[in-house]
């Protein structure tokens, strides 16, 4: 156990590699308050992605943004055309839209926010989960029809100020990934369910589910049942848990990787 | 997906209209099953009403004087599952909906959907495959296909699907009903266990709602189950995953003999099966395991296990016994 990490004990290399990462350039354009650059050094860290970061420039990964304005498109140019309002990490957005686009696919295609991951695209995965309204839920089965004046919350609203969401930072500390593909949906996941086990919400597992809901103390277990819908084909799932009961004890525990 | 005009109103009759003029339109829910469909090319309607905005679908009756509790057509599973006045009065609902799918997909279905999802047989979902529900007259791959998943009491030559939700079995053992409006704001209720339906020679009808109805809430009758009740999914995997077999037992218990029982399965039949037989066993028997147990084995001597579901009807007994056992038990572990 001596050479176990205690708490956020990165070593100067790790926090250098960190801060550098996340440190924006104000002379970047913006998506939705958050630079290109720096939202792509986030999402890098997010997702593991370091080496990408390094080697691949933010214009050869990403299309300029093209939020369309309303009326860019004309409503009758696109066969059951749709028209959508609502905010996106707390920058409100319109779109016009098929009928047929899901959320992740406006995401993803209309507003450049690729953190959102299309996994299966049949809401067996978890890797696109979104947070509306406080509530987590799938994007590739909500159309974005649905999401008139509602609030959204992705992967790229979490970090906050040049900070890191806590469950950000505890995903990174504790290896929460491998290859990082389901991170997005795991993380806003997790965030959505502190919320949920601070209002006293239960789950099959709960044994008094009679009582008054009260804030709960979730056991691994519960963890477990309760990020049921986010799989992670890598198997990460003991970091992911460890990621989780950290922030959600507020309790620091031991880092059980290093860098070689 | 094919292409679907989409719309949103607040006005029911204005639905119900537009549910008469097109057979091919439907209400969207949560879309947790719909799209899916869709995506799939199972589903392929023309048109869809987002059921958000219905007036009718979305009222909360306050607690009415003889105690039942009403929960809205287009409330949230989540929602209705950590409503306090259901995880205290009918825990075994909140446990029921609690076991199926998962965090996200319970913050999106709605209650009516819930009701309305289609079966998740293999067959019915897979377009090159014949299936009568989706194709009728196409035949049924199921029935001398893989059958592991499917249906053990009340199946017909044209269909050996199951009805894949947990909510709904609670909702039978609970005795709850089913409020609709049709056309021109025209009224009815359907008891829980009328309302879905046997395959027969129409597995391609999952209920008995008439053309340009809409379901508007669900009504839990009061009971005095809430002591001692259980729901108990058992299934291929710990979580998210729909059951193999799952039991919704509730009694009523004077000095440990069962004054009103009620019992229902779900993974055996196209609908909530509820154990009528094995209720009547045990109506004014004492709580005990040995009576469990006859109560169990006399329910499933009913059952007509497929090719490869025999398992079914050991697990069935088991489950049926393990239910009642912590039902009894107060709802807790043994």
């Amino acid at each position: 156990m001596t050479d176990q990490k205690q708490a956020a004990d990165f070593n100067e290399d790790e926090k250098k590699i960190i801060e550098d990462m996340i440190t924006g350039d104000p002379e970047d354009m913006t998506i939705f308050g958050v630079s290109r650059r720096q939202f792509l050094k986030q999402l890098a860290v997010i997702t593991g992605g370091f080496a990408a970061a390094q080697y691949i420039g933010p214009d050869e990964l990403f299309a300029a943004p093209s939020v369309l304005a309303p009326g860019t498109i004309p409503i009758n140019s696109i066969e059951n055309g749709v028209n959508a309002s609502f905010n996106v990490n707390g920058a409100p957005v319109a779109l016009e839209v098929d009928s047929r686009m899901t959320l992740l696919d406006s995401l993803r295609e209309k507003l450049q926010l690729t953190g959102t991951k299309k996994g299966c695209d049949h809401g067996q995965c978890g890797a696109c989960t979104v947070i509306i309204d406080g509530n987590r839920v799938l994007s590739c089965l909500t159309l974005t029809a649905c999401c008139q004046g509602k609030n959204v919350t992705t992967i790229e609203g979490l970090a906050k100020n040049n900070q890191l969401h806590p469950m950000q930072t505890a995903f990174i500390k504790h290896d929460g990934f491998q290859c990082g593909y389901c991170t997005p949906g795991q993380i806003c996941s997790a965030v959505a369910l502190m919320d949920e086990a601070k209002k006293g919400e239960a789950s099959y597992l709960t044994e008094n589910i009679r009582e008054k809901p009260v804030s709960v103390q979730l056991s691994d277990d519960e963890i477990r049942e309760r990020m049921s819908g986010n799989i992670c084909r890598c198997g990460a799932y003991p970091n992911i848990i460890a990621a989780i009961k950290e922030v959600h004890s507020g309790k620091e525990a031991a880092q059980n990787w290093q860098f070689a | 997906m094919r292409p679907f005009k989409f719309s949103t109103t607040a006005d029911s009759n204005e639905v119900s209209k537009i549910l008469i003029a097109n057979p091919h339109a439907r209400l969207l829910g949560g879309g947790t099953n719909l799209l899916d469909l869709m995506k799939e090319d199972v589903e392929r309607p023309t048109e869809l009403v987002e059921v958000g905005n219905i007036d009718v679908m979305k009222i909360v009756s306050p607690a009415s004087a003889t105690g039942s509790v009403v929960i809205p057509a287009v409330e949230k599973n989540a929602r209705t599952a950590n409503d306090p006045a259901i995880r205290e009065n009918f825990p075994m609902l909140s446990q029921a909906i609690l076991s199926g799918a998962s965090a996200q997909i319970r913050n999106m279905a709605t209650n009516g959907g819930n009701l309305n999802q289609r079966t998740r047989c293999t067959y019915f979902y897979d377009v090159a495959m014949p299936c009568n529900k989706r194709e009728p007259g196409s035949g049924c791959g199921a029935m001398k296909g893989l059958n592991r998943m499917h249906a053990i009491f009340g199946w017909s030559d044209k269909c050996v699907a199951v009805h894949p939700s947990d909510m709904c079995v609670a909702l039978a053992a609970l005795d709850a009903v089913v409020k609709v409006q049709g056309a021109n704001g025209k009224q009815r209720s359907i008891p829980f266990t009328a309302y879905h339906r046997l395959p027969g020679d129409q597995p391609q009808k999952d209920n008995t709602l008439q053309p340009g109805e809409l379901i508007t809430a669900i009504e839990i009758p009061r009971n005095n189950f809430a002591e001692n009740s259980y729901y108990l999914k058992v299934r291929d995997r710990a979580s998210y995953a729909f059951a193999l077999i799952s039991v919704a037992a509730a009694m009523e218990l004077k000095n440990n003999k069962i004054v009103r029982v009620s019992i229902a399965m779900g993974g055996v039949a196209h609908k909530p099966w509820r154990a009528s037989v094995a209720e009547k066993y045990l109506l004014h028997k004492e709580a005990t395991e040995a009576n469990f147990k006859i109560a169990a084995a006399n329910e499933m001597k009913l059952a007509k296990p497929l090719e490869h579901n025999l398992y079914k009807v050991e697990l069935g007994r088991k489950a049926l016994v393990r239910a009642l056992m912590q039902a009894a038990n107060g709802g807790k572990t043994i």
